[in-house]
């Protein structure tokens, strides 16, 4: 665990993490990572309480000095998989190396990751200073008080509680109680921090305001982030990559807008995001284009992908809300619009969701325009077009 | 607002009546019972015996004759020193039994706890009685060990002693013991230990730094009920003590009783309660202060 010498406050000016690229990474390609480049490893990591199996072989590569989340629905193994990394758990099968080290048979006190629980798990009969240096007080760390009554104060400079040292575990308030239980785990520079629903328990504003600082810490620290969230709006604003869980099976790894605009299945689409499916019918497929009627709206052109089948194959295509234009009279700049009637809408502030039945189309869809629009504003009853581009189809198996 | 605190202050009146009503059956209960005698008792530690008459000019010959007779200092301390002695084997003791049913029992830990409370169900009287059949002279361990070889003739020293008193309370105080460290270890939020794992401690380790002071508020409690009531117990060195394992109780019944001094029984009951509030206090403290030591 003290392997990384640097003292932790250091970091951010004279050493940009490395790996901290940015989300637009060209090759945000899942599974395995070449060489020493993955800083944590699962090979076919299956976990089975009695005959439920709650993680089922997971191969998975983290990179050293990025933020990775863990995403998906409660229940979808994610937070196992986390505890298997943080040694509380055995694998069933298949193996998790970090650093080239298989974590097999080793305690968790032994691992060179930490924690910050769901809970926090602050200690109640310890104040925050002695929150923050239980770690340093360990048996691995030999430092003398005055070393670790330093690393305290710089710590608690770093998450922003100075001052605050003498403050009993019970005097904190939601906001503080996470910042205790990360300068607690960042303290002892662990490869990779675990976190399991760290803002799960604040309210919304709180939690906004702490997802930029959880970002802007692990830039300062340049430590791999492995966090656990349900909320796929905290994993796409945070992470450089995100790993959707359905059913304790990694669905999908790709960083937030690949997750966005390439879902893989038609689980991941509708997890991330709103989506509508449209049908399809392949009239033409080559090499770099297919021509596919929509059901509903007519032939539209889009990029050839894997999930297309060849010619006379149906498909089903998801269509962002954002990505619908809507207009009074056929919309000039869209490949194919059909009429459409409007039957609700909800109001967010920034966006307009609009509910829409469709000539022709049996299952309604949404479509999202932005406040800004001069075009936003219809009424239920209104009648209108609602037109896309080829392009921002998915196909979807 | 001005309005909602007016009604507000109103609820908590009427919320403090409640409290005040419900209360009041033990509040009265307690006054008459307790503090009333107590009065008295104080009353006569002053008041002097004259045969069969009462003397009640105040005095303090009564506490100078406790203070400089040596009986009865090495009654009082012999008191305190084996109410000691049991509160800490039986807190010792009783700790793993809790920690065990706190942490390793998963299901059925209402049928352990029931099992812990089964001394109970015959009356403290019988189980000192029996007590009294496995160490006597000719009792079931003496017999025993004759018969295995290890002795030709029965020990003496283990009944009519310190030693019996001490062993027949510590099984006597078992579950009040095992009850409220049980509560406190049941408390303690699990992820509090994996956090502990999680930041580099064995378990070994993690167990002194955060179960124990965690604990600590349990372990308080049950010394406080063990000792206080120890110090004043006179059943138990009645019947197994014999006169080396007497304590200051069976000399306050013989003031009260054979002896007719119920003034110095009244004295010797005011001491007896000051040196138990001592050091009852004593041990809380020591055991608050040793429990914040531990970072």
């Amino acid at each position: 665990m003290s392997s990384n010498q640097r003292p932790a406050g250091q970091a951010p000016a004279t050493a940009p993490a490395p790996a901290m690229a940015p989300a637009a990474d060209p090759a945000p390609e899942p599974g395995p990572v070449a060489g020493a480049a993955a800083l944590v490893r699962m090979q076919g990591v299956t976990k089975s309480f009695g005959s439920f199996t709650a993680v089922e072989s997971v191969d998975l590569d983290l990179r050293a000095g990025e933020f990775f989340s863990l995403l998906g629905p409660s229940g979808c193994g994610k937070s196992t998989l986390l505890r298997m990394i943080a040694g509380f758990e055995e694998p069933t099968r298949g193996t998790i190396a970090i650093d080239g080290r298989p974590m097999a048979e080793v305690a968790p006190n032994r691992r060179p990751t930490n924690m910050v629980f769901q809970s926090y798990a602050i200690f109640p009969h310890l104040n925050v200073a002695d929150n923050i240096a239980f770690g340093l007080r360990s048996p691995g760390q030999s430092l003398s008080r005055t070393e670790i009554a330093a690393r305290v104060d710089e710590m608690l400079a770093t998450v922003g509680l100075g001052g605050l040292g003498q403050r009993g575990a019970n005097e904190l308030s939601g906001g503080q109680r996470q910042r205790v239980a990360l300068a607690r785990a960042l303290i002892l520079r662990p490869k990779v921090l675990l976190l399991d629903e760290p803002l799960s328990a604040l309210d919304k504003k709180l939690r906004e305001q702490m997802q930029i600082e959880l970002r802007r810490l692990q830039r300062q620290v340049g430590i791999t982030f492995l966090m656990v969230t349900h909320d796929q709006y905290e994993a796409m604003t945070i992470s450089d990559r995100c790993g959707v869980m359905f059913g304790g099976r990694l669905a999908q790894v790709a960083s937030p807008k690949e997750l966005y605009q390439r879902p893989v299945t038609r689980q991941v689409a509708e997890f991330i995001g709103g989506i509508n499916f449209l049908s399809g019918r392949v009239s033409a497929r080559d090499a770099e284009s297919a021509s596919v009627e929509v059901k509903g709206f007519g032939t539209v052109t889009m990029p050839t992908e894997p999930a297309i089948p060849a010619a006379g194959g149906q498909i089903t295509l998801g269509l962002r809300p954002e990505r619908f234009y809507l207009a009074p009279e056929r919309p000039a700049e869209t490949e194919v619009a059909a009429a459409a009637t409007v039957e609700d809408f909800a109001f967010y502030g920034e966006t307009i969701h609009y509910y829409l039945r469709l000539d022709g189309y049996d299952a309604p869809v949404i479509a999202a325009v932005t406040n800004f629009q001069r075009a936003a504003h219809f009424a239920p009853g209104d009648r209108l077009f609602a037109g896309f581009r080829g392009r921002a189809l998915v196909a979807l198996p | 607002m001005g309005q909602g605190r007016v009604a507000r202050g109103i609820a908590l009146d009427r919320q403090a009546r409640r409290g005040l009503m419900l209360t009041a059956p033990g509040t009265l209960y307690v006054a008459l019972m307790v503090l009333g005698p107590a009065a008295l008792a104080v009353a006569y530690s002053f008041w002097t015996q004259t045969y069969v008459t009462l003397d009640r000019t105040p005095t303090l010959a009564n506490f100078r004759e406790i203070a400089t007779d040596p009986l009865y200092r090495t009654l009082i301390l012999r008191s305190v020193i084996v109410a000691g002695l049991v509160t800490f084997l039986t807190v010792l003791l009783a700790y793993p039994v809790a920690y065990y049913i706190a942490f390793h029992v998963y299901r059925r830990k209402a049928l352990w706890l029931l099992l812990v409370s089964i001394p109970f169900w015959t009356s403290y009287l019988l189980r000192v009685f029996s007590w009294k059949l496995v160490l006597g002279y000719n009792g079931v361990l003496n017999s025993a060990l004759i018969w295995l070889g290890v002795i030709d003739k029965p020990l003496e020293w283990i009944l009519f002693d310190v030693n019996a008193v001490v062993l027949t309370l510590t099984h006597a105080w078992a579950p009040f013991a095992i009850l409220p460290i049980f509560v406190s270890l049941e408390k303690i939020d699990r992820s509090l230990l994996e956090a502990a794992k999680d930041l580099g401690e064995g378990p070994f380790r993690a167990f002194f730094r955060v179960v124990l002071p965690l604990s600590m508020p349990g372990v308080i409690g049950a010394t406080l009920i063990i000792f206080i009531p120890t110090v004043g117990d006179y059943v138990t060195p009645a019947l197994v003590g014999g006169s080396e394992g007497a304590m200051v109780a069976n000399l306050i019944q013989v003031q009260f009783g054979k002896a007719n001094n119920w003034p110095l029984g009244a004295a010797l009951a005011i001491c007896a309660m000051l040196c138990v509030t001592i050091a009852a206090l004593a041990a809380a403290a020591l055991l608050r202060f040793l429990g914040r030591r531990i970072r």
